[in-house]
């Protein structure tokens, strides 16, 4: 079968061009690195099937990073590439182009996001840029799908003229002629998004900017979270499948074990959705109707400010305050990824360069960014008592975040590198694919979650049916009574934790505790233990050791903050 | 003309690039963003704190650390 590569720059819409050509969707964004590790799919050329790899964006061939790795290893099994351009950015990106041209592998020039070239008043001669490489350039653009059916059928022409030698100095001075031959700028004055962009990076403006997308961030999450389910997820629940529970309740013995594993404990002769813990009660209503609502409302605000472009903004105006921690700005966006779910957070800690921020950013990750599932079970249980209580679990994992940066950035060794990065402009994101993006999140979210919740219920009540629970409760009564100031059942609902927080803290919801300890046990399982999934993707990011490492520092640290917090509240 | 470093230059002042950082990773990184002995720079912002530079180089924007924007040399005129 033959490979076509699809390569270019960071942030030229390869993964946009990709998922029009196999109709496979992948997830893209307004800022360089978002593709981290190659993606493949199938596509037909002509009456053959090809493989078709997503690579990751690279400037050049230099093997300097891990994409770049990546990247040249794929070019040595690829039969042909579709080098994807930015055309805003012709220079830049001829520089890729060159080398790979001097690779000897054919090849096809797609000149992407061409509306925004011709919007910022940018005239490229396509038939002369044709002439000059000696290979087919297409105009395209990605979003919408132009172009691609006309990449796709000069596949066949690809073609590679006869390489030539250069050195990093030629292939500039290159590069330079071929732009001055071929590309035309119109003057024409800063439009209103290319005045935002500057106005969100200059501190004065910049500043109250972020304040404000912050804000309006949180309130929107809230507002269509709490939409979703106070008008459609716990009507449907209360009035639509409650009576089918109570139905199947009637047929079965009410105290058996099958009735408590399915159906759970009845409260006061009812289903209760948060108390009940059975399989077809609780087990469905956490994920789909408590956490589903603010995955999809956080999703949505995320995609928006990827699209638009607006996180490398935010990187380089907190880049003074992260360096403090031992990582610069760029950190921000793994960190927000984690917000919605620490897995794909963890696994973005790859755009940074060096181990030591890897490690740091990681750790920090696990520790002090709790995940949408647990957020929106945090609010959904302490929101009750007051969103005072809710603040103090907030404050106190943002303080825990800032202290251990600051420790493991004098502790460990080195410095970390500063930063070099390219400010995409700001793209007004399009609906369709802020759609699929929100879909594909979602389907994954439901995928990993519904699956892992039922399990996890089952074996906590088969555990419970056993007194398994018991003998736990009284090896670590010492600890979770004297320092969290907790019911020693809480070690239950904390070690569940390791399965998935959002089940965890739906167990702390049936203990009966007072607004305090609900605070001290909900901050402490945040910070406590990574959950399995997360686990599984440090230990493949950071290696054994590391993972142990940062563990460790998770653990004595929940139990230090726990304490505090019991001590002072 | 005078040379003078990226952090010196004022919000909006533009000039020609003359000196980048030596530093390999560095100097490969600058490069690939534009910012290259003969390029023209605009400066766009610099953030309080010791924090990160902003230049436009053509039409694509390019942020930097501090320390390697005080080892970027403009010559301004």
């Amino acid at each position: 079968m033959k490979k076509v590569l699809l390569m270019g720059n960071p942030n030229v819409g390869k993964s946009a061009i990709f998922s029009r050509l196999t109709g496979v969707h992948v997830v893209a964004a307004n800022y360089p690195g978002t593709t981290v590790e190659f993606v493949q799919g199938h596509m037909k050329l002509g009456d053959e099937k090809a493989l078709i790899i997503d690579v990751p964006g690279i400037y050049g061939l230099e093997t300097a990073s891990k994409a770049e790795d990546i990247a040249v290893d794929l070019l040595k099994e690829g039969d042909v590439v579709i080098n994807v351009l930015d055309a805003t950015n012709l220079e830049r990106n001829l520089h890729l182009t060159l080398h790979l041209l001097e690779q000897n592998i054919p090849m096809v020039v797609a000149l992407n996001i061409w509306d925004d070239a011709q919007h910022k008043g940018i005239d490229i001669d396509v038939k002369r840029l044709e002439e000059i490489l000696g290979v087919p350039v297409v105009p395209s653009v990605g979003l919408t799908g132009r172009g691609v059916k006309e990449i796709v059928s000069r596949l066949e022409d690809a073609a590679n003229p006869v390489p030539v030698e250069r050195t990093e100095e030629d292939r500039w001075l290159e590069t330079g002629r071929i732009v001055s031959k071929v590309q035309t700028l119109r003057h024409r004055h800063a439009t209103f998004l290319e005045k935002l962009a500057d106005a969100s990076v200059r501190p004065f403006t910049g500043m109250p900017i972020a304040l404000l997308v912050l804000v309006a961030a949180f309130t929107i999450v809230r507002f269509l979270g709490e939409g979703l389910i106070g008008y459609i997820l716990e009507p449907a629940f209360e009035f639509l499948w409650k009576p089918v529970l109570m139905h199947l309740s009637s047929l079965m013995n009410p105290d058996g074990l099958f009735h408590t594993v399915v159906i759970g404990k009845l409260i006061d002769g009812d289903v209760n959705f948060v108390q009940s813990f059975g399989l077809l009660s609780t087990a469905l209503f956490v994920p789909i109707g408590m956490v589903l609502p603010y995955i999809i409302a956080f999703y949505f605000v995320l995609g928006f400010l990827e699209d638009l472009g607006y996180l490398p903004r935010l990187a380089v105006l907190m880049d003074s305050v992260m360096h403090r921690m031992g990582i610069h700005g760029w950190a921000i966006i793994p960190m927000l990824l984690g917000l919605g779910c620490n897995v794909p957070g963890i696994m973005a800690t790859r755009i940074l360069e060096s181990r030591r921020e890897r490690f740091i950013t990681a750790t920090l990750i696990s520790i002090g960014v709790p995940c949408a599932a647990l957020q929106a079970m945090i609010w959904g249980l302490l929101g009750k008592e007051g969103w005072f209580y809710v603040a103090i679990v907030y404050f106190s994992l943002f303080m825990s975040w800032v202290i251990i940066g600051r420790i493991l950035n004098i502790t460990l060794k080195d410095r970390s590198p500063e930063l070099i990065m390219e400010m995409p402009p700001y793209r007004f994101p399009s609906l369709l694919s802020l759609a699929k993006k929100l879909w594909m999140r979602t389907c994954a979210f439901l995928k990993e979650a519904v699956p892992f919740v039922l399990v996890g219920v089952l074996v906590i009540n088969i555990l419970y049916f056993l007194n398994v629970f018991d003998a736990l409760a009284n090896f670590t009564a010492p600890l979770i009574t004297r320092v969290f100031g907790l019911p020693k059942e809480a070690v239950v609902a904390i070690s569940v934790g390791f399965l998935r927080k959002d089940v965890a803290v739906g167990m702390l919801g049936i203990l009966g505790l007072t607004p305090k300890q609900l605070v001290v046990a909900t901050t402490v399982l945040s910070m406590f233990f990574p959950c399995v999934a997360t686990f599984a993707v440090m230990w493949k990011e950071l290696g054994i050791a590391d993972t142990f490492k940062s563990v460790l520092i998770m653990i004595l640290s929940s139990v230090i903050v726990g304490g505090v917090l019991n001590l002072v509240l | 003309m005078e040379q003078i470093c990226l952090t010196d230059m004022k919000n909006g002042q533009g000039g020609c690039v003359c000196v980048i950082p030596h530093g390999r990773g560095v100097r490969r990184r600058l490069m690939e963003l534009g910012i290259r002995p003969g390029a023209n720079l605009v400066k766009v912002s610099s953030t309080p704190g010791r924090g990160p530079v902003v230049v436009q180089v053509g039409r694509t924007q390019a942020s930097m650390g501090f320390g390697i924007s005080t080892k970027v040399f403009v010559e301004v005129g």
